[in-house]
């Protein structure tokens, strides 16, 4: 591959305290991928997420980004993590965390914030540009929603709303910050087989439509192997395999980790 | 509205309260029965007092767990129906035939109040309307922020303090010092939040507590600055145009005046919370964590919260400190940041109108029911606590304004 990856994790490592729960862990992502990050409980993939996304401050190593297009490499580790939202990377989390008192429009509109202008005076004064703006955000947001399917709950409470719908507004809110890239946590987790269905059809779109590279977690052995390009495999905080689904499903590593668990899909 | 309780229900709920009466004639026994008299030497039983105690604690108790049980089942049946439950106050809100006439009696009384009423009077309304302004702006940090401010008073008194000394040293006026109060008590408002950032709930409200504090004792104890506990007199009145205002008529200025300025806050927290920034808060407060991977600066975000809430505090303490003519730190007590709290609290928090509601019934009440003025905190503390239990959400519960999308808006 002579392209740079958008994402390139070089020799992560966290430390709390005495565990080291990510210990120098590589993993790069290419423009347009689809690449899923496995492993049993507690592997250190959720810690390697918040590595990337700025709720922690690695112990060590480094996390690049080349946004496509910008083409310049940049080191985002130690930012906060509205920077690195800003720069291009959304998430979403493994427990669901939406704004649950806002409806499900309001919390895609937050998702937009980072682009919006509007300040103190702008807000107070409500000019031109301003209403231009929040009429543009509103539009916006609703035609993520339209995307991800969740129109017909746009004026509803996002607590209110059914489990499934919950994680798929959880992408919704993420894709409203116009990334270059997603990192899901677990989106399939607590989904029926038809619910999970759909999401691995939306994950498809939001890669075709959008343009949007992907990076997830994911328990679903069945969803991992059809959408994946790559993967790679963490077992307590270190990397024990990587490749296409067909090498991880006889990867021997992959095997004694999973103990006997079903890989193969 | 009698809930139906099932008979083994209801024994076992009569059994409970009767336990608790038990108890509470074990606790009290000491002191409701037993009385030593020391100047005869002999012991006297009072056991009418225990039969009281008894008939009492149980009648409280068991009116306390049908309420409570009433609160459950009302939750429980929203559950089952899925409809959310629509309060009164937010139906009355939300229909036109309820607000346009009470708006327009609302404006008509404050019109003609202080015509009607005495300067006493007319002196008390202005208190709340200071209220309702420290309450609103109050709001911005612990109702829509979530940020649980405590030391809210010390803005108050950097807006009385800053009227009153640069007045003194400099004669500068009420106008100009209304600007310079509200800044400065933004900037103490960003002072305050920078170390505060990463605090959150009880820490939060313990550190903003001890700068309350802080401030108030500065200004009792730096006499050179600030005059210490004797505090500032003779601060003048807001003028008008030059015109010499009698007591009667400045007061009646200064009521008006604090009507617009009130109207003015109103304004300006409703545009502020059907903003981007309004949202921003409000996401703040329910999920810090999940705010900032959405991209919003937690830093900015908190530290305007503080520092817009600051501002009002300000500007109310420059109007206090002009209408009162006289300042010392013992109006910037703990108590009065508690008070503007309970105001927030107890109308509703995060809703305009529940402060409003909030600061003429805190405010008003203490002073008609004076005759209860020794059991006020008792009172007070009853009464939040019912609150809390019974109607967390306040007197007039959160209608927060969310968008609404219509397919116009396409
Ligand atoms: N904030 C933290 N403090 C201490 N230990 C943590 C923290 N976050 C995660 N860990 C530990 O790191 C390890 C990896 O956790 P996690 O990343 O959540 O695993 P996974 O997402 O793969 O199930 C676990 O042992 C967990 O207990
Ligand atoms: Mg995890």
């Amino acid at each position: 591959m002579d392209m740079e990856p958008i994402l390139n994790v070089k020799q992560l490592t966290m430390n709390f305290g005495g565990l080291r729960a990510l210990d120098n862990v590589d993993l790069d992502v290419h423009q347009g991928e689809i690449v899923a990050l496995i492993g049993p409980n507690g592997a250190g993939k959720t810690t390697f997420f918040n590595c990337i996304t700025g709720i922690y401050d690695p112990s060590g190593g480094d996390v690049l980004i080349s946004a496509p297009k910008k083409g310049k490499t940049q080191r985002i580790n130690g930012l906060k993590p509205n920077r690195v939202t800003e720069k291009g990377l959304a998430r979403t989390f493994q427990n669901i965390r939406l704004f649950h008192n806002m409806t499900v429009l309001e919390n895609v509109m937050i998702g937009c914030h980072c682009r919006m202008k509007a300040g103190i005076l702008g807000a107070v004064f409500r000019g031109v540009s301003t209403r231009r703006e929040e009429k543009a955000v509103v539009q916006k947001s609703y035609s993520i929603l339209e995307k991800i399917g969740l129109e017909k709950y746009v004026n509803d409470f996002a607590k209110n709303l059914p489990y499934g719908a919950q994680r798929r507004l959880e992408i919704a809110r993420a894709m409203a910050t116009d990334p270059f890239m997603l990192l899901l946590d677990e989106p399939a987790a607590g989904m029926n087989p038809h619910e999970t269905q759909d999401l691995d059809a939306l994950i498809i779109r939001i890669r075709e439509n959008e343009g949007i590279s992907i990076l997830l977690i994911e328990h679903d052995m069945k969803l991992v192997m059809s959408l994946s390009d790559r993967i790679f495999v963490m077992d307590y905080g270190k990397k024990i395999a990587q490749g296409t689904p067909a090498e991880i499903r006889k990867n021997p590593a992959v095997i004694k980790a999973y103990l006997g668990e079903e890989i193969d899909a | 509205m009698w809930i139906e309780i099932e008979t083994p229900m209801l024994a076992n709920e009569l059994k409970k309260s009767f336990l608790a009466s038990l108890w509470f004639m074990f606790l009290t026994f000491p002191i409701m029965v037993i009385r030593v008299n020391t100047v005869e030497k002999i012991i006297q039983w009072r056991w009418a007092n225990l039969f009281f105690v008894g008939i009492g604690s149980f009648i409280l108790s068991a009116l306390w767990r049908y309420l409570i049980r009433r609160k459950e089942q009302g939750i429980h049946r929203t559950e089952v129906d899925g409809i959310a439950r629509v309060t009164l106050s937010q139906r009355l809100l939300g229909d036109r035939r309820f607000t346009i006439p009470a708006l327009i009696i609302t404006t008509i009384a404050a019109l003609v109040f202080p015509f009607v009423f005495s300067i006493y009077q007319t002196n008390i309304m202005i208190t709340a309307l200071i209220y309702v302004m420290l309450g609103l702006g109050l709001n911005i940090v612990v109702g829509l922020a979530g940020l649980l401010d405590l030391g809210y008073v010390a803005f108050y008194a950097v807006g009385a303090y800053s009227y009153a000394l640069l007045n003194y040293h400099f004669g500068l006026g009420f106008w100009t010092v209304l600007g310079i109060g509200g800044g400065l008590a933004a900037m103490f408002g960003i002072i305050l939040g920078f170390p505060v950032l990463r605090l959150r709930g009880d820490y939060l409200a313990i550190v903003t507590l001890g700068f309350g504090e802080i401030i108030r004792l500065i200004l009792e104890n730096w006499n050179a600055f600030s005059f210490g506990p004797s505090g500032i007199a003779n601060i003048p009145r807001p003028g008008l145009f030059g015109i010499d205002l009698d007591i009667e008529q400045a007061t009646i200025y200064v009521y008006f005046l604090m009507i617009a300025m009130t109207l003015f806050t109103i304004f300006v927290v409703n545009r502020l919370q059907n903003s981007r920034i309004g949202r921003a808060w409000i996401a703040l407060r329910e999920d810090e964590v999940a705010c900032q991977s959405m991209g919003i600066d937690k830093r900015k975000t908190k530290l305007m919260a503080f520092a817009l809430g600051a501002t009002w505090a300000g500007f109310a303490g420059v109007v206090f400190a002009a209408k009162t003519t006289f300042i010392n730190p013992a109006s910037f007590t703990i108590w009065e940041s508690i008070n503007v709290l309970c105001v927030v609290v107890l109308g509703g928090m995060g809703s305009i109108v529940g402060v409003i509601v909030g600061a003429f019934i805190l405010i008003l009440l203490p002073e008609y029911l004076r005759f209860l003025s020794e059991y006020r905190m008792l009172a007070f503390g009853t009464v939040l606590v019912m609150m809390m239990v019974f109607r967390p959400g306040g007197i007039v519960e959160t209608v927060r304004r969310t968008y609404q999308y219509k397919e116009t808006d396409h």
